[in-house]
């Protein structure tokens, strides 16, 4: 059993934290930042060609984490893989001891390093959310037995600040139908769409793990609000790490504030410190 | 219809690379429509050839130029120019280009490049709204195609990437499951929403593609 899914279950508060593979072959670094990482949270995921960009396939920095002791979410997209292709990464995941998954849709490749490339989406997230939840009913996709089954712990993702938010919280819905256990959310600043998300969230069950970013200054908000799809920064917070005399140490303020508002409200945080690590330990007291 | 525009002039230059003289075929329907292949773009064309010290022994607007039938009855009338050209430049669709590939042994330089199916805004504004995939969902989604106008395809709702109901990949445009919402609303179902749309059936998108009716 997953450590994520007994501390959710048993109603604990988790914390979560991400690494990107390399772009090129020598995970040394990711690992040693894995390392540092490791005693702070429960999990880490490991992100999918992120933003469309290409780096090495993410199982293997996943597996590796997993044979140091450490415990990787595998993070999978459908950009770039048919349903055989997924499936297949799937049972490999299994296969290697890995059983938390995060599936998502991806990010376009227009947005990425390889715009050229042909987009797949086969499958999409609701879709691959089923095919775990097939695979682990010991059948693939057309209905053909499995030798042995996996044993997954799917995640999904969420937007609670999307706008129309009753269209997006129809997907949700989906997402948690088709057998999501628990659901990480983007990047959000603010309590108002949160506490809205919350409420209408809570009668499905899913624990909610909410997505804290730290800024490090105004230039980086106006960086995710122009390039990272869902991500809205507040112009009233731009404004204050604009004037701010450590633009850092209110990012790191920020942060904290919205790992209480998770403390009262979430069942757990996804801390997103883009090279900042060693301030994990103040944004969580 | 089918979208077509003009290749290149450069890239069409390397294809006649060696061939002197050539008999032009365009097509009466669509790529007349799109400005791309009817009497007015032949005759441009031909002046072109002529700066490139080209000749041109014939040519012929093949009313469909994707009825294969049609295409060699009206080929078979020009024999003369035709035997006498290097090579025919076809400024239709990829089908027709077959059509007359299909129809004779000679080389076809294909001069246009085919976009998509499109359904017509006004003559010179096209849209994309069908992507033929042979399992259509249009009953559920209010008759707005998620497959083609979701940059994704996705088939059970927007993704992470939506914004205000902007797409993604183009935040100058609707995302098309805000569109399919907000139909689907007004006519007061649920449609798409009411179920989880399962894997799309590839295989009914038959390959090669062919129908008898
Ligand atoms: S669902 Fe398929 S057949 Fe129907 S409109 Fe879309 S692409 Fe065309
Ligand atoms: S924003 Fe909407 S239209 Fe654009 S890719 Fe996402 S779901 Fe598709």
């Amino acid at each position: 059993m997953s450590q994520l899914s007994e501390k959710l279950a048993a109603g604990e508060f988790v914390v979560t934290a991400e690494i990107a593979p390399p772009k090129g072959v020598s995970l040394e670094q990711e690992l040693s930042l894995a390392q540092t990482l490791a005693p702070l949270v429960t999990a880490i995921n490991v992100t999918d060609n992120q933003g469309a960009n290409l780096r090495m396939a993410p199982l293997a920095a996943a597996a590796l984490l997993r044979q140091r002791g450490i415990e990787p979410i595998l993070q999978m997209t459908c950009r770039d893989r048919n349903r055989m292709a997924l499936q297949s990464d799937l049972l490999a995941a299994a296969a290697l001891g890995i059983e938390n998954l995060l599936l998502l849709s991806g990010d376009h490749p227009r947005f990425g390093d390889h715009p050229q490339a042909r987009p797949v989406f086969d499958l999409d997230s609701v879709q691959l959310l089923q095919a775990a939840r097939t695979l682990m009913a010991g059948e693939d996709l057309s209905g053909r037995p499995l030798q042995s089954s996996p044993v997954f712990f799917a995640g999904a993702a969420v937007a609670p600040e999307a706008e129309p938010f009753e269209l997006m919280m129809q997907k949700v819905h989906k997402k948690a139908a088709s057998g999501a256990r628990f659901f990480q959310t983007q990047a959000g600043f603010r309590e108002a769409p949160l506490l809205r998300f919350m409420e209408e969230a809570k009668p499905l069950g899913v624990p909610v793990i909410l997505g804290v970013l730290l800024l490090k200054n105004a230039r980086m908000a106006r960086y995710l609000n122009d390039h990272i799809p869902g991500v809205r920064v507040p112009e009233e917070i731009i404004a204050r790490l604009e004037s701010a005399a450590d633009p850092l140490a209110l990012g790191i303020e920020l942060a904290r504030d919205l790992v209480a508002l998770a403390r009262r409200h979430c069942q757990g945080v996804h801390l997103m410190t883009l090279g900042c690590e060693d301030r994990i330990p103040r944004i969580l007291c | 219809m089918i979208i077509s525009r003009q290749k290149d002039k450069r890239e069409l230059l390397h294809h006649l690379d060696g061939k002197h003289k050539l008999f032009l075929v365009g097509c009466g329907a669509c790529a007349t429509a799109c400005k791309a292949g009817g009497e007015d773009e032949l005759f441009q064309m031909q002046e072109w050839l002529a700066l490139h010290q080209r000749e041109v022994t014939g040519s012929l607007v093949i009313e469909e130029a994707c009825h294969i039938m049609r295409a060699a009855r009206d080929l078979r009338q020009h024999r003369v120019a035709v035997e006498e050209a290097d090579a025919l430049l076809v400024l239709t669709c990829g089908a027709g280009v077959q059509s007359i590939s299909s129809n004779t042994e000679k080389r076809v330089i294909g001069a246009l490049d085919s976009l998509f199916l499109g359904n017509v805004r006004r003559l010179g504004q096209y849209e994309e709204k069908c992507s033929l995939c042979g399992d259509c969902i249009l009953n559920e989604t209010a008759g707005i195609c998620p497959v083609t106008t979701c940059a994704k395809g996705l088939l059970n709702g927007p993704c992470g990437g939506m914004e205000e109901g902007r797409c993604e990949a183009d935040r100058e445009r609707d995302c098309a499951w805000l569109l399919i919402y907000q139909r689907l609303t007004r006519q007061g179902r649920r449609g798409v929403f009411a179920r989880v749309v399962p894997n799309k059936d590839w295989s009914r998108r038959h390959q090669p593609g062919k129908h008898r009716v």
